[in-house]
C-alpha cells in the first residue's frame, strides 16, 4: 500500500476479479454456503406462488390512486403553492411594497414597485403600498423565503399547485392575479383606513371589518361597486392582459381566508 | 487645446484633501502628532480628529453626525472610544469616560482603543445605539433609506441583536413637507444635525433647527423670526425658514443625501425604488457650467434619482437642487424617438426612417449650398448648435459647418451676445486652459463678481466662494444693481451699478481714488491670487468685458468667464464660434486655417469670419440664407424670440437636431432625434476649462449629435470622420494646442450712462436657478421650490411708479407688459429688476428687451395678472401624488 500521506491512494490497481456468483441460474460457486436456510417440504412447494401474497393482500386494501385531474385531492396544509396577497378585514391590502420578498427571493422571481398612498387613494394602511407586484412562476422555486421575509404577512402561500400555462407571459402573475379575493364584508381597496386608527392598529389585528364610514366612502366614490365583492386590484378590475390561465380560485380554502 | 480623452472617471478625486486633517499620507514634520489607535502607531498633522486618523489606518469607528466637510459636532455620540492620554506627570492616564472620537483631536502619546480592542468602547457604542433606536420606528420596510442606511448598517455591526425596549415609541405625524421637495419624518430622526449644519455652514440658508428638549427634542422649523433678510418665497407651499418666510433653498437636496437615517426624503423619489434595485452610473450635471459630479441611479432603463458625486476638486459632495432633481426632461413624453420629415402633400411632420430623413436633409442642404442659377434663391447654411452640447458635439458642429457646409456661420451662443464678447472669448478664454480653478476661488484673498449672480447662475461656484468666505480667506465684492440674498450670504460688498454702467465702474476701480469702496477693491485685487469672475451678462454691456480685461491688467488679478450653460466653454474651445477654429485658432489667421485644414484633410477652410447667432437669424429672416441647422436651442432664449421665430419660419430649409419637441421642431423640415446626456457619453468643460467626461448611463439607440452630423455629412457626400467618440478625441488630440497668434483683445470704451425719462427705468435682469427652463420640465416638486417671481425696485422708484411694496408692478416696452408683485429693495433709482425666464416673467419673449433696456413702469392691474399664480404648482404633495397614482 502506498504511504497514506502521499495523497489519495491509487485505486485502479486494487480492482480484483469479483467472485463469480449471484447470477440467475448460475451454479453456486464452490465453497459457498447460503445464509438463508433453504426451504423444504410444503414451503418449497408453495414458494413459486408465495410472492403473490403481497398482491393478493393489497387487493383488499383501499386504493391510493388519485384520479387527477378528474378528482382533486387536497394537498397538505403547509404545502407551498401559489402565493396570495392578503387583505385586512376591511379589505385594505396588507402589502406595503417594501420589496423585502423580492430581496429574499433566491430565484429573482418577484418584482415589486412601491408607491405613495394618498388620502383619496389609500390601498394599504400607512403611507406606502405595492403598486406593482409580479411573481414569475417560471422562476419561482416555492422555497417560501419570501413568506418569511414579509413583515406584514401580506404574502402567504396557498395550496394551489396548478401552475402551468401555454405562454410565458401568462405565468408572470400580476397583482390582481395574486390578491386574495374579498372576504365577507370586505370593501375593495382603495378606501380610507378605519377612522381614528393608524397602521399600528392594523398590524395589531384590531381591525375586524369595515366601518360604516368606509362603506359610505366607497359608495360615494365608486357607486358601481358598492359593497359587492369585485376583483379588487390596484390597477382597477381589468383582467390579466395576457392571461394564459384561468381565474385562480383557491382549491382548498374558503375565499379570503389567510393561508399559511 | 488640451482635452483629456481618457476613460470617464468623473467621480474620482483628482486633487488633494478637501478639508484639513484629511491627509492620507501624513507628513512627519514638526506639526506631526504621533499616537496609537488599537496599538497601531499613526502620525497625523496636528489638529487631526481621532476618527479621521482611524480612517487612515483602516479602522472604522461607527458614526452618524460626523461628516468630513462639516464642522465637528459630537451630536450623536456613536463614535465613543476609550482614550488614554499622558497626564501632567507624563504617565498615561485613562480618561474617566469614553470620548467621542469625532470631536477629539489627536495629541502626542495618546492611546486610543476603539471597539475592536476595548470592551468598554464596544459596550458604550452598543449603549448609544440602543438609545438611538429607542424612538426610531421600525420603518425599514417602508423607508427609502432601507438598504443604504448608516443606522441600519451600524445597528447590525455595532448594535444589540434584540431590543430591550418594550414601551411605546414616541411618534410624530409624518411626514412634514419642509418644501414641496423635501419631506421630514421626525420620528426617524436621530438628531445628528447634519442637515442643520449643512444649511448653516455650507449653504447659509438655515431653514430647520433643533427645538424643544429631552425626549421631545426634534428637528423642525424655527418658529420665531430671528434672522431678517429680504426673502424670496418659493412657488409651492413650504415651511417657514428661520426668518419666518417660506423656505426656498437651492441646495436643500443635499440634506436628503447626507441624512444618515431616512428622516429627510425626497418627494420625487419617495417609495419609488430600493437601493439594491438601482444601477448607479457616474455622470456630470448638464445644468450649469460648474460640471458637478453626479451619480445617476436608474432601474430598468428609467432614471429614478440623481445624487451628488464626490469630487473634491469641483463640487466636493454638494450639488444644486437643479442638478439633483431636474432629470425628467430627458424622458419627457415629448421625446423625439424617430426622425421626422415634413410631408410634401400635407405639410405635416411624419415619422421617417433614418435613411429617408438623412436623404431629405442632405438634399435640402445641398440645394441651399448650391443655390439656383436661374432664380435668385438665397444661398448658404447657418449652424446654431445651442449652448448645451458636449465638447465632442460642439466640435462636430464646428467641423460640419466648415468642412461640409463651407461656412463659418456657426455660433453656439443661444442668448444675447455681442461682437465684443466674441473677441473676448477668442482672446481671453479660448485655449487658455485652467487659469482659475475652484480651489483658487476658495483660497483667493479677493474675488470680484461682475455680471454674475453666483448662486443663481453657477450654484457650485457660489458654494466654493462661500467656503472661502466662511474660512475667512476670501472677500467677495460684486458689481451689480442690487445685493441679492446670495451676495449677502457671501458677506459680499456691493458696488451698486445700474445696468449698462458696469464698464464705467470697472474702469473706476483703481483709477478713481475718491470712493472708499473702489479704493478698497483696487487694493484687494492687487493681492496675489485675486480673481475677477465675469458672467455672460457682462458681454451685453458695451465695453464691459474690455473694462474687465483692463482691470485685470491693471491689478494683476486673474480673470475667468463663467457662462451659465454647460456647453459654452467647451463650445468656445471646440470652435463653435464664427471667428474661432478649435483650440482658440482665429479664423482670420491663415496659419491657423492651414493647421486645422491639414488635420481635417481638406484643401482649405472658409476664410471670411462667419456671422453671429443674431446675424444668422437676421439673414434668415431677410431671406438671405438658404438653410439652417439648429441644435438644442430654445427659441425663448434667443435675443429676440419673435424675430427668431420669424427667421425660422422664413428660412427655406430647416434641419433640427433635438432631444424633445420644441418650437424649432414645429417649423423644421427635417427633425433628427439626438440623445440626451444620460443616453450618450461625452465631455463637458467647466467654466474653469476642466474636462468632465461622463459615460453613458442608459442603454439607448439614440445617437449623439456628433454621430448624427457624421451621418448627415455622409449623406452629403463628405466624410466627417466623427462617428465615434474615440474618433473625435483622436482628432482633437491631433489638433493639439495652438501656439500662434490669438485674436486681439477687445478694447471698447464704456458707453455713456443711459438717460432715463421720468416714469421710465432701466431693466436689470438675470436668470433664477429654477425657472421656466425646458430642462426642468416635468418635475413639479422641484418647481415648487423655485423662488416666487417678483420685480424689484428701489423705494423712490416704487413711489415714482405709484406702487407700494407687495403691490403689482407693470413693466412694459412697446412689445409687451410683465406684471409682477414688487419687492422694494435697496438699489439704484430708476432701475427695475425682473427674473429673465421665470413663469410670468419671460423678459426676452414678452418685452423683447435685455438688461440695460429702457422700460416703462406703471402700477399693475389685478385682472391682467399673468404672474406667479399662472403656473401649475403642487399646492400640496398629496394632490400631486394622487394624480400620479391614477394616471
Amino acid at each position: 500500500m502506498a504511504d497514506p500521506t502521499n495523497g489519495p491512494k491509487d485505486t485502479s490497481k486494487d480492482v480484483t476479479a469479483r467472485p463469480q456468483g449471484g447470477e440467475v441460474g448460475a451454479a453456486a460457486p464452490a465453497g459457498y454456503t447460503p445464509l438463508i436456510e433453504p426451504r423444504t417440504g410444503l414451503g418449497e412447494m408453495l414458494a413459486p406462488v408465495g410472492g403473490f401474497g403481497v398482491t393478493f393482500s393489497n387487493m383488499f386494501r383501499p386504493t391510493v390512486t388519485e384520479q387527477y385531474p378528474f378528482e382533486k385531492v387536497p394537498a397538505k396544509p403547509r404545502y407551498h403553492g401559489r402565493h396570495q396577497l392578503n387583505r385586512y378585514a376591511d379589505g385594505l391590502e396588507k402589502c406595503i411594497g417594501c420589496e423585502l420578498c423580492a430581496w429574499a427571493c433566491p430565484a429573482d422571481a418577484i418584482y415589486v414597485e412601491g408607491a405613495d398612498n394618498a388620502p383619496d387613494a389609500q390601498f394599504s394602511p400607512g403611507e406606502r403600498y405595492g403598486r406593482v407586484y409580479q411573481i414569475n412562476y417560471l422562476r419561482c422555486i416555492f422555497c417560501g423565503l419570501c413568506i418569511e421575509a414579509c413583515p406584514t404577512r401580506a404574502l402567504t402561500m396557498t395550496n394551489e399547485y396548478e401552475l402551468a400555462g401555454p405562454t410565458r407571459e401568462g405565468l408572470i402573475y400580476e397583482k390582481q392575479d395574486l390578491l386574495a379575493p374579498l372576504g365577507e364584508g370586505m370593501l375593495p381597496a382603495p378606501h380610507p383606513m378605519v377612522e381614528g386608527t393608524t397602521d399600528d392598529a392594523y398590524y395589531r389585528g384590531e381591525i375586524t371589518g369595515p366601518t360604516q364610514s368606509q362603506k359610505v366612502w366607497v359608495e360615494l366614490h365608486r357607486p358601481s361597486e358598492g359593497d359587492a365583492p369585485a376583483a379588487g386590484g390596484a390597477d382597477g378590475t381589468h383582467a390579466h392582459p395576457t392571461a394564459g390561465h384561468g381565474p385562480h380560485e383557491p382549491l382548498m380554502r374558503t375565499a379570503g381566508q389567510e393561508t399559511r | 487645446m488640451t482635452i483629456t480623452t481618457g476613460k470617464p472617471t468623473p467621480g474620482s478625486p483628482s486633487a488633494g484633501p478637501s478639508s484639513p486633517g484629511n491627509d492620507a499620507q501624513a507628513p512627519k514634520g514638526p506639526d506631526a502628532v504621533t499616537f496609537t489607535i488599537d496599538d497601531v502607531e499613526v502620525a497625523v498633522p496636528k489638529g487631526t480628529l481621532v476618527i479621521r486618523a482611524a480612517e487612515q489606518i483602516g479602522i472604522q469607528i461607527p458614526r452618524f453626525c460626523d461628516h468630513p466637510l462639516l464642522a465637528p459636532a459630537g451630536a450623536c455620540r456613536q463614535c465613543l472610544v476609550e482614550v488614554w492620554a499622558p497626564g501632567r506627570d507624563g504617565a498615561l492616564a485613562k480618561m474617566p469616560k469614553p470620548q467621542a472620537s469625532c470631536t477629539l483631536e489627536a495629541t502626542p502619546g495618546m492611546q486610543v482603543k476603539t471597539q475592536l480592542t476595548s470592551a468598554e468602547a464596544d459596550k458604550a457604542q452598543h449603549g448609544v445605539m440602543e438609545l438611538l433606536l429607542i424612538n426610531h420606528p421600525l420603518d425599514c420596510p417602508v423607508c427609502d433609506k432601507g438598504g443604504e442606511c448608516p443606522l441600519q448598517n451600524q445597528a447590525m455591526s455595532n448594535g444589540r441583536a434584540t431590543s430591550r425596549f418594550v414601551d411605546i415609541k414616541r411618534t410624530f405625524p409624518k411626514p412634514i413637507a419642509i418644501s414641496t421637495q423635501v419631506l421630514l419624518d421626525r420620528e426617524r430622526c436621530i438628531l445628528c444635525q447634519r442637515c442643520t449644519r449643512f444649511s448653516k455652514e455650507i449653504a447659509g440658508d438655515a431653514f430647520i433647527d433643533l427645538q424643544k428638549r429631552g425626549a421631545m427634542q426634534q428637528i423642525g422649523r424655527f418658529d420665531t423670526g430671528v434672522l431678517g433678510f429680504v426673502g424670496d418665497g418659493p412657488v409651492g407651499t413650504a415651511l417657514e425658514d428661520e426668518s419666518g418666510r417660506p423656505f426656498a433653498s437651492y441646495f436643500s437636496g443635499n440634506t436628503i443625501q447626507i441624512c444618515p437615517v431616512g428622516a429627510l426624503t425626497s418627494a420625487t423619489y419617495r417609495f419609488r425604488s430600493r437601493p439594491f434595485d438601482l444601477v448607479s452610473t457616474p455622470g456630470i450635471s448638464e445644468h450649469d457650467s460648474c460640471g458637478s459630479a453626479i451619480r445617476v441611479d436608474h432601474r430598468r432603463g428609467v432614471v429614478l434619482r440623481r445624487l451628488a458625486g464626490e469630487d473634491p476638486a469641483v463640487n466636493e459632495e454638494w450639488i444644486t437642487d437643479k442638478d439633483r432633481f431636474a432629470f425628467t426632461w430627458q424622458s419627457a413624453p415629448d421625446r423625439l424617438t424617430t426622425p421626422l420629415v415634413r410631408d410634401e402633400e400635407t405639410g405635416e411632420l411624419r415619422s421617417a426612417s433614418w435613411a429617408e430623413a438623412l436623404d431629405v436633409a442632405a438634399a435640402g442642404l445641398q440645394a441651399a449650398l448650391a443655390g439656383s442659377a436661374t432664380t435668385d434663391a438665397p444661398r448658404g447654411v447657418g449652424v446654431l448648435p445651442g449652448g448645451r452640447v458636449t465638447i465632442e458635439d460642439a466640435y462636430a458642429y464646428a467641423k460640419f459647418a466648415r468642412v461640409t457646409l463651407g461656412t463659418n456661420d456657426v455660433d453656439l451662443r443661444a442668448r444675447p451676445h455681442s461682437p465684443e464678447e466674441e473677441a473676448f472669448l477668442a482672446s481671453a478664454v479660448a485655449g487658455q486652459g485652467m487659469s482659475v480653478t475652484f480651489a483658487d476661488l476658495e483660497g483667493a484673498p479677493s474675488v470680484l463678481l461682475v455680471g454674475l449672480e453666483a448662486e443663481e447662475e453657477a450654484g457650485i461656484t457660489f458654494l466654493r466662494l462661500r467656503k472661502g468666505v466662511v474660512a475667512g480667506t476670501t472677500k467677495v465684492s460684486a458689481i451689480a444693481p442690487l445685493a441679492s440674498r446670495g451676495l449677502e450670504r457671501l458677506d459680499g460688498t456691493l458696488l451698486a451699478a445700474a445696468p449698462g454702467t458696469e464698464a464705467e465702474v470697472l474702469d473706476a476701480v483703481g483709477t478713481d481714488a475718491g470712493d472708499v469702496r473702489l479704493r478698497d477693491l483696487a487694493e484687494a485685487l492687487v493681492a496675489p491670487g485675486a480673481v475677477i469672475l465675469v458672467g455672460e451678462r457682462l458681454g451685453l454691456v458695451q465695453g464691459g468685458l474690455s473694462a474687465a480685461l483692463r482691470l485685470a491688467r491693471r491689478t494683476g488679478a486673474r480673470l475667468a468667464w463663467v457662462p451659465r450653460r454647460a456647453g459654452e466653454r467647451g463650445g468656445v474651445e471646440a470652435g463653435a464660434l464664427p471667428s474661432l477654429l478649435p483650440g482658440g485658432r482665429p479664423v482670420a489667421d491663415a496659419a491657423a486655417r492651414v493647421d486645422v485644414a491639414a488635420v481635417w484633410g481638406v484643401d482649405h477652410l472658409p476664410q471670411t469670419p462667419g456671422r453671429s447667432t443674431a446675424k444668422i437669424l437676421k439673414a434668415a429672416r431677410k431671406g438671405r440664407l438658404g438653410a439652417l441647422v439648429v441644435g438644442g436651442v430654445d427659441v425663448r432664449d434667443l435675443p429676440d424670440p419673435a424675430k427668431a421665430r420669424a427667421a425660422l419660419a422664413a428660412v427655406p430649409f430647416l434641419v433640427s437636431l433635438e432631444v424633445r419637441r420644441s418650437e424649432v421642431t414645429e417649423l423644421a423640415d427635417v427633425v433628427l432625434p439626438v440623445a440626451p446626456p444620460v443616453e450618450k457619453a461625452g465631455t463637458f468643460l467647466t467654466w474653469e476649462g476642466r474636462p468632465r467626461p461622463f459615460p453613458q448611463a442608459l442603454a439607448s439607440t439614440a445617437m449623439a449629435d456628433h454621430r448624427v452630423l457624421d451621418q448627415l455629412a455622409d449623406a452629403l457626400g463628405a466624410d466627417l470622420g466623427l462617428r465615434t467618440l474615440a474618433q473625435v478625441h483622436a482628432e482633437i488630440d491631433q489638433l493639439g494646442a495652438w501656439d500662434g497668434a490669438r485674436v486681439e483683445a477687445p478694447s471698447v470704451e464704456a458707453a455713456e450712462p443711459p438717460s432715463v425719462a421720468p416714469g421710465d427705468a432701466i431693466l436689470a435682469t438675470w436668470h433664477q436657478l429654477l425657472d421656466a427652463g425646458r430642462l426642468q420640465d416635468g418635475e413639479a416638486f422641484l418647481a415648487g421650490t423655485a423662488k416666487r417671481p417678483a420685480a424689484r425696485v428701489s423705494a423712490a422708484t416704487a413711489a415714482g411708479a405709484g406702487v407700494v411694496d407687495g403691490g403689482l408692478l407693470a413693466v412694459s416696452t412697446d412689445a409687451g407688459t410683465i406684471q409682477l408683485p414688487v419687492l422694494v429693495t435697496e438699489m439704484p433709482d430708476h432701475v427695475v429688476w425682473l427674473p429673465t425666464a421665470s413663469p410670468g416673467s419671460l423678459v426676452r419673449d414678452t418685452l423683447r428687451a435685455g438688461p440695460g433696456a429702457r422700460v416703462r413702469l406703471a402700477p399693475g392691474s389685478q385682472d391682467l395678472t399673468a404672474g406667479p399664480a399662472g403656473g401649475s404648482v403642487p399646492g400640496d404633495r398629496t394632490a400631486t401624488t394622487h394624480t400620479e397614482v391614477l394616471a
